[in-house]
């Protein structure tokens, strides 16, 4: 007994009757199947619009973010120098000042935008960002440590004792959370309580620290991207050149998670593995981008939320997430570097944002029931 | 029909946790029938398609698919030879049918291979056959509960399995789709050839559909075969704790289950009361 697709199908046709020989096609709207060779896949076409706007968004907003400062530069001269014009001054400021800062900002976005997306997808649910499960806190508490603890002598720096920092506290909140697999409620109530434990504990180190050392590790807890050079570019960029495609190609499964555990492993998905390597990717990403910037609230959290309604389908674009996070974070940037005299930090304008967003999501039911 | 069956249970023995559900119990699902699993709330019919379809990994005993234990075959495997529809599936807010329908191609697909044309030809050839062509692009939520288990049967037709597994698929439904949805089993198996074994509440249904009844009751099978065969008064009884008449259906032929409760049976009560002295 086989099942090929030209079994015997016409006899529900009826009075139509119109025997198509040509190729069978799937009414789907919105949708364009791209085949190349053996490689195929099916492409939302509002995805490669907000895309596509997201990134002119991004570009714009980081010409601005270059000329803006003490060194006022026209948006023009700002490209005109990035395609290797310029005077030589002009080119220490965007080379050696400012686009370090910019870039360390549009991957921090990104990193989070697609971690959020990832993390949503896994949980089924709106509320499971990087932030949310505990990923954030852990960071801090291995930054404050270091800087509160370590004094001038400490055996490892902040970025790296705050990438470690995340990671235990992720495979903490995952363990107590598992029950054969996660479950998305279960999940962001543990996340929940072992980012209050650790948040607690960032207090304590705050309340028994030197003065100097808890100002300094105040200004890390804000999520700043204030005199970033390349040395914090470099292994953010490093690390998201492998973390991005894992977690594009470990993503696949996650369209079938959507449904209940049963029909997803009735559908060849292995269950715990699958969500495992994805939270997995979705940990590294928000680790790394927590290491460079500090806690940088509500963009994971956020971005998969707009880029699903902007492009519409049942779970957030991971790509599109990505874009619209580095786009947000690079214009959070420059908000809070134009808004005051004083610099704010950029955590602060995405939080300013994330937060009324966070109160209309749980206030409106339907899509987070 | 040859009685050859891909789909074996042996010895198994079936527990949540620490609570024993059903021990010892063998079953062959015949090629190219529809089984009918009948019995009582916890019985074990629906503990029992779950270890068939892999989901629960017995603790005796085994599952055999196409000779091979179905806990040491990869899942992807599985799934391209055995179909599931859970008890009320449930589809995430604003999904298509047609993005529902492609999801059944998900054991055929790899991440750089994720919609071939061979994928597009068989989607649409199950949401034609099933009906659902012109809602494909409705999203599955806004769907009355008959047209949705339409779409979710399209999925798993779309899984392009051979053997097929419902559990409930009649659940919340109003009569009318009742039928509908078993019409389309009905179907599935004349004109696709598919091995249906189904969980079903409804013992006239499964007697009306079902070329074959497994009876059980407290986790062990009682009868198992032809409805006309096996289902009788003694075994009403027996499974469900229900007196009943069992006659032919005047319609279909096949066996009918008339209970003796209710009205039939108030009427049995008065007649003892009667009898009776009353205390005033």
């Amino acid at each position: 007994m086989t099942t090929t697709p030209d079994a015997p199908a016409a006899t529900t046709t009826g009075a139509a009757g119109t025997t198509t020989l040509a190729r069978r096609r799937v009414p789907h709207a919105g949708l364009a199947p791209v085949r190349v060779g053996r490689v195929s896949g099916l492409v939302r076409l509002r995805a490669v619009l907000v895309g596509l706007l997201g990134l002119a968004g991004l570009c714009a907003a980081a010409v601005a973010g270059i000329g803006h400062g003490d060194y006022p530069m026209h948006p023009a001269d700002v490209v005109d120098v990035l395609f290797g014009g310029g005077t030589k001054m002009d080119r220490y400021v965007v080379f050696d000042l400012r686009l370090p800062r910019v870039l360390t900002g549009a991957l921090v976005g990104l990193a989070l935008g697609l971690a959020g997306a990832l993390t949503q997808t896994v949980a089924r649910n709106a509320l499971a960002s990087p932030d949310v499960l505990g990923v954030t806190q852990g960071a801090s508490v291995g930054a404050v440590a270091v800087v509160v603890l370590g004094g001038a002598g400490a055996a490892v720096s902040v970025p790296v004792a705050a990438l470690l920092g995340a990671l235990a506290a992720a495979v903490a909140v995952y363990a107590l959370a598992w029950r054969r697999g996660v479950h998305g409620h279960r999940f962001i109530l543990i996340g929940l309580a072992v980012g209050e434990v650790l948040s607690g504990l960032v207090s304590y180190l705050l309340v028994r620290a030197e003065i100097v050392d808890a100002a300094k590790a105040t200004i890390w807890l804000n999520g700043s991207l204030s005199n970033r050079d390349w040395s914090s570019v470099r292994p953010l960029a490093l690390s998201l050149c492998v973390l991005v495609p894992l977690a594009l190609a470990t993503s696949f499964p996650t369209r079938a998670l959507q449904f209940g555990d049963d029909t997803a492993r009735g559908l060849g998905v292995r269950l715990q593995r699958a969500q495992l390597v994805v939270l997995l990717a979705a940990v590294g990403l928000a680790a790394a981008a927590t290491a460079a910037a500090g806690p940088i609230g509500f963009v994971a959290f956020l971005t998969p939320q707009v880029a699903l309604r902007l492009v519409g389908g049942p779970k957030p674009p991971p790509l599109v997430s990505a874009v619209l996070g580095a786009c947000l974070l690079v214009t959070a940037d420059l908000v809070a570097r134009t808004l005051t005299p004083h610099e704010l930090p950029a955590g602060l304008v995405t939080a300013a944002v994330g937060a009324p967003y966070l109160l209309w999501l749980l206030t409106r039911t339907r899509r987070t029931s | 029909m040859t009685d050859s069956s891909r789909l074996r249970a042996q010895g198994l023995r079936l527990a949540y946790g620490d609570v024993p559900v059903l021990d010892g119990l063998d079953l062959d699902v015949t090629d190219g029938e529809i089984t009918a699993i009948v019995g009582p709330n916890g019985c074990g019919k629906s503990t029992l398609l779950r270890a068939l379809s892999r989901l629960l990994r017995p603790q005796a005993g085994q599952v055999l698919l196409d000779g091979r234990l179905i806990h040491q075959t990869p899942t992807r495997q599985v799934a391209r030879a055995l179909g599931l529809l859970p008890q009320s599936p449930v589809a995430p807010e604003g999904l298509t049918v047609a993005d529902l329908v492609m999801r059944g191609r998900q054991p055929h697909q790899a991440w750089f291979r994720q919609w071939g044309a061979d994928d597009e030809d068989v989607v649409a050839e199950a949401l034609e056959w099933t009906g659902m062509l012109d809602l494909a692009d409705r999203p599955v939520d806004t769907l009355s509960g008959g047209q949705r288990q339409r779409a979710w049967i399209s999925m798993a037709l779309a899984q392009g399995t051979d053997l097929l597994l419902l559990d409930e698929p009649t659940t919340f439904l109003d009569l009318a789709h009742q039928l509908d949805v078993l019409d389309l089993v009905g179907r599935l198996h004349r004109e696709r050839g598919r091995t249906v074994v189904m969980v079903l509440h409804d013992l006239n249904l499964a007697a009306r559909y079902a070329h074959r009844l497994v009876a059980m009751r407290d986790g062990r099978i009682v009868a198992s075969g032809p409805p006309a065969e096996i289902l009788t008064p003694e075994l009403v009884e027996d499974v469900f704790g229900v007196r009943a008449l069992v006659v032919t259906d005047p319609a279909a032929g096949t066996p009918l289950v008339v209970p003796l409760a209710g009205p039939a049976a108030q009427a049995a009560e008065r007649g003892a009361e009667q009898l009776s002295p009353k205390v005033h």
